[in-house]
């Protein structure tokens, strides 16, 4: 910010509409991967620990360990092996959604009321026609809270992988932080939070449509 | 790649032990600034969330303050906290412990305030009104049976503010804040991955503590009748 120089300068935003475009492609392809990995990950180590409940203590102590690490500190321990990659990146992001998705999964899927259950099974259904049939739309709402959690805060960390050379909006924050560029930095910062609102909502359309019973919290 | 050598011979090299950049100074900055945005963060969200659950009214302000909270890009406030805190104090550019501190203050609120309102609204009806027919003043429901029975959920998001605090203090070295990603962000652009490693190595670790340390005040303080396992996120 030399003097003089407004903190938002529209010139300057309406010229790079473009590079806020391609930022965005980045930054939604950073964080559906991560959401994406994360969600097929966590939902085996779910059924892992619904069938064998000696897991649940190792597998909840590993992704609660990896959830408190910083992620720029993530980030740098596996910098030596995998380099400034998106590689990087999403072994991080990845890492940070598996305890939510694990967490909601397992509690949506618990929180079955055992006589529905009992039911199902009274009318011939197979484990696994319970499970898909019965036990996940049942828990369908609790699961995309998990999801919805998991995406605005991947979406958040997402800029911080600007720091290894990726991060869509991220790169707009650090550039303009680099260069005391306001207006830059603003619109990093704005874009980013706007992604999640919006990533927020579209969750919440797509838990009505699936769970038309549910009431939404 | 002899990179764990590296590092321990950087552990173990006593230049790092003194001076302004010593490891000891770095930890004590990365504390000090999380430790105090995390105070302030309870002076002002404690007393709303508890007040917001006692009540039962703006039930939308808890909830929003979460998930706003949650979407605020940790990059994103530590820049912004530049131009804010060169305003609050007068300067140019505000760069160091300020625009540091002032960034994490709103990324400790939302999950303490958020579970204090959760947790004092999940308290049990039934013995809110026993305690209200047996004429226990509105201040005495809130101070000897809401408190301690929501205690562990309280606990919880202190936790999770401390832990989000000092993983984004981290990022005030881009500020010119001293602390531990001091060593990452400098390793980093020094390509030094050594100091790198080190850096993330302590400041993990530094996170991994305050959590083991909380948990364990937490099974100090909280009575053991009313323990909960599952914390909220």
């Amino acid at each position: 910010m030399t003097p003089g120089e407004p903190l938002i300068r529209w010139d300057w935003i309406a010229s790079h509409l473009d590079e806020f475009a391609f930022r965005l492609g980045e930054h939604v392809e950073l964080t559906v991967i991560a959401v994406g990995v994360g969600f097929v990950m966590a939902f085996a180590l779910s059924l892992l620990i619904l069938r064998l409940p000696r897991a649940e203590g190792p597998i909840t102590w590993i992704t609660g360990t990896l959830y408190t690490i910083p992620s720029l500190a993530l980030f740098a321990l596996l910098i030596p092996y995998t380099g400034l990659t998106i590689l990087t990146a999403e072994i991080g992001l990845v890492g940070y959604t598996l305890l939510i998705f694990i967490n909601n999964i397992v509690r949506g899927i618990r929180g079955v009321p055992a006589d529905v259950r009992e039911a199902a099974v009274g009318m011939g259904y197979t484990p696994r026609e319970v499970l898909w049939r019965v036990e996940l739309p049942l828990a369908a709402a609790v699961i995309i809270a998990g999801i919805r959690v998991a995406t605005v805060s991947t979406i958040g960390l997402v800029t911080v992988t600007a720091l290894i050379g990726q991060g869509g909006f991220g790169f707009l924050i650090l550039i303009g932080l680099q260069r005391f560029f306001t207006t830059e930095l603003i619109a990093g910062a704005v874009l980013s939070v706007a992604l999640a609102v919006v990533a927020d909502a579209l969750l919440v359309l797509l838990q009505r449509r699936l769970t038309p019973w549910a009431e939404v919290a | 790649m002899n990179l764990l050598g590296d590092v321990a011979r950087w552990f173990a090299d006593p230049a790092h032990y003194r001076g302004s950049d010593a490891v000891q100074t770095r930890i004590l900055e990365h504390l000090e600034v999380s430790g105090l945005a995390v105070l302030v963060g309870i002076l002002v969200a404690l007393p709303v969330g508890l007040y917001l659950g006692h009540t039962g009214r703006f039930a939308f302000v808890a909830v929003n303050v979460a998930n706003i909270g949650r979407a605020i890009p940790s990059l994103a406030a530590i820049a912004l906290a530049i131009p804010i805190a060169g305003t609050l104090l007068g300067v140019e550019h505000g760069l160091g412990f300020w625009p540091t501190f002032f960034a994490l203050i709103p990324l400790a609120i939302p999950p303490i305030l958020t579970n204090a309102y959760v947790a004092v609204r999940g308290v049990d009806r039934d013995v809110i009104e026993a305690a209200r027919g047996m004429g226990v003043s509105e201040a005495g429901i809130l101070r000897r049976i809401e408190l301690p029975l929501a205690l562990p959920l309280i606990l919880a998001g202190i936790r999770t503010a401390a832990v989000n605090v000092i993983a984004t203090a981290t990022l005030g070295a881009l500020v010119a804040f001293g602390g531990l990603g001091r060593y990452i962000v400098d390793g980093l652009a020094l390509q030094e991955f050594d100091r790198l490693f080190a850096g993330a190595l302590l400041v993990a670790l530094l996170a991994i503590a305050v959590e083991v340390a909380l948990r364990t005040f937490e099974r100090a303080a909280v009575s053991p009748g009313i323990r909960v396992r599952q914390g909220a996120l």
